[in-house]
């Protein structure tokens, strides 16, 4: 028996570990990968004490941190199922079922998909989504992004680089995020938006060779040979079937993490916590595990 | 006996960062492939995994698609 698990290994997760360590708790993380979304960052420049790290780099930083303490961290192998029984908090996953005093959930966001046939046929063939990551291998080819939000701006603009041509499919009337990042995507030159704008197909034979199109002119064809899905997250919080979350999945939290589950704490951006960013998420997780140490104290 | 591995890769993706550095941690030589500069490379990647997800490991002619440790760990038989 655990006195913790920890599930998720991004900002809030392994800094939770660490503290977690410190306090020389018996615990366990738990996790499908490692760095979360911050590892998909391209330039951070709002982590204190670094003026500048790629996403990469800190995500190594991280994982060293967490060496020093010889964290038990299962890579590969996310919550699958939590559920309470009495005092304790079980945890399944598909390899086994592990049972805690308490649980700090930091399992974060992922990208939203879009639900078009073709999407799942074609990921990495084609369609992907971090331009930062899979950008390079469309060097001169036509691409869509899609979505109309500062995330998929952010994709347009590093895709402007790499490119022929871009389309931005936009399901809004227009382009929402930062004025500075559309004005930038609009003076390229090689931007083409589509807004009110809907895809309704990812289409290729063995790699994609466009997506089809809908519109108040109807349905149509785009010829790309790469498509950035942009859409937005969601939070990774269904396998906490009975916690309390809003109406966006995001589970509830007090201002000490505590969730309406005795022993089960949350942390980071898959909490309905304001402001979802990187230094934000590791101070939340060091809060929740500070709570869990506190509850821990108590029950004992 | 000393394995022929080659890593796919672009300098921005995590993952490929990450599995280069878990090569290194593990004194494995290797071939560090960067495809974002080079568009011949990028097809022989495609074509070797038939796929365009990065990073892809190539060791000894065994393909790995993604970091993947349990895979990678067994195909160098560490």
């Amino acid at each position: 028996m655990f006195d913790l698990i920890i599930i998720g290994a991004g900002p809030a997760g392994i800094t939770g570990a660490v503290y977690a360590a410190r306090k020389g708790l018996n615990f366990l993380v738990l996790t499908g990968d490692i760095g979360g979304q911050a590892a998909w960052s391209s330039d951070i420049e709002n982590y204190t004490g670094y003026q500048f790290v790629s996403g990469a780099e800190l995500t190594i930083k991280f994982e060293e941190h967490m060496k020093k303490y010889n964290i038990d961290i299962r890579e590969n192998e996310p919550a699958g199922e939590l559920s309470r029984e009495g005092d304790i908090v079980l945890v399944k996953t598909a390899k086994t079922e592990y049972a805690a005093k308490s649980v700090v959930i930091a399992s974060g966001k992922q990208s939203k998909e879009l639900g078009v046939p073709g999407e799942k046929e074609f990921r990495n063939k084609g369609l992907a989504y971090c331009a930062t990551c899979d950008g390079p291998l469309f060097a001169g080819k036509d691409v869509a992004v899609i979505g109309g939000g500062n995330s998929a701006l952010d994709a347009a603009l590093q895709l402007i680089k790499i490119a022929k041509k871009i389309f931005i499919v936009n399901i809004s009337p227009e382009l929402g995020g930062d004025a500075v990042m559309r004005d930038k995507v609009i003076k390229s030159g090689k931007v083409i938006v589509m807004n009110n704008t809907r895809v309704t197909g990812v289409l290729g034979d063995k790699f994609v060779s466009g997506i089809s199109v809908s519109n108040k002119e109807g349905e149509r064809e785009l010829a790309v040979e790469g498509v950035f899905v942009e859409i937005g997250l969601i939070p990774n919080s269904d396998f906490a079937a009975d916690i309390e979350k809003n109406d966006q999945g995001e589970i509830k939290v007090n201002c000490r993490n505590e969730t309406n589950v005795k022993g089960v704490f949350a942390a980071g951006d898959v909490t309905d916590v304001p402001e979802k960013q990187i230094i934000i998420a590791a101070g939340e997780g060091s809060k929740a595990v500070l709570t869990a140490s506190r509850y821990l104290a108590i029950q004992e | 006996m000393r394995k022929n591995v080659k890593v796919y890769g672009t300098p921005t993706c995590p993952f490929c960062v990450r599995a280069k550095k878990f090569l290194e941690d593990n004194n494995i030589e290797f071939e560090n492939i960067d495809i974002s500069t080079d568009a011949e490379k990028t097809r022989e990647m495609v074509k070797k995994s038939n796929q365009m997800g990065v990073p892809v490991l190539d060791i000894e002619g065994e393909i790995i698609v993604g970091f993947d440790k349990d895979k990678i760990t067994q195909a160098l038989g560490l």
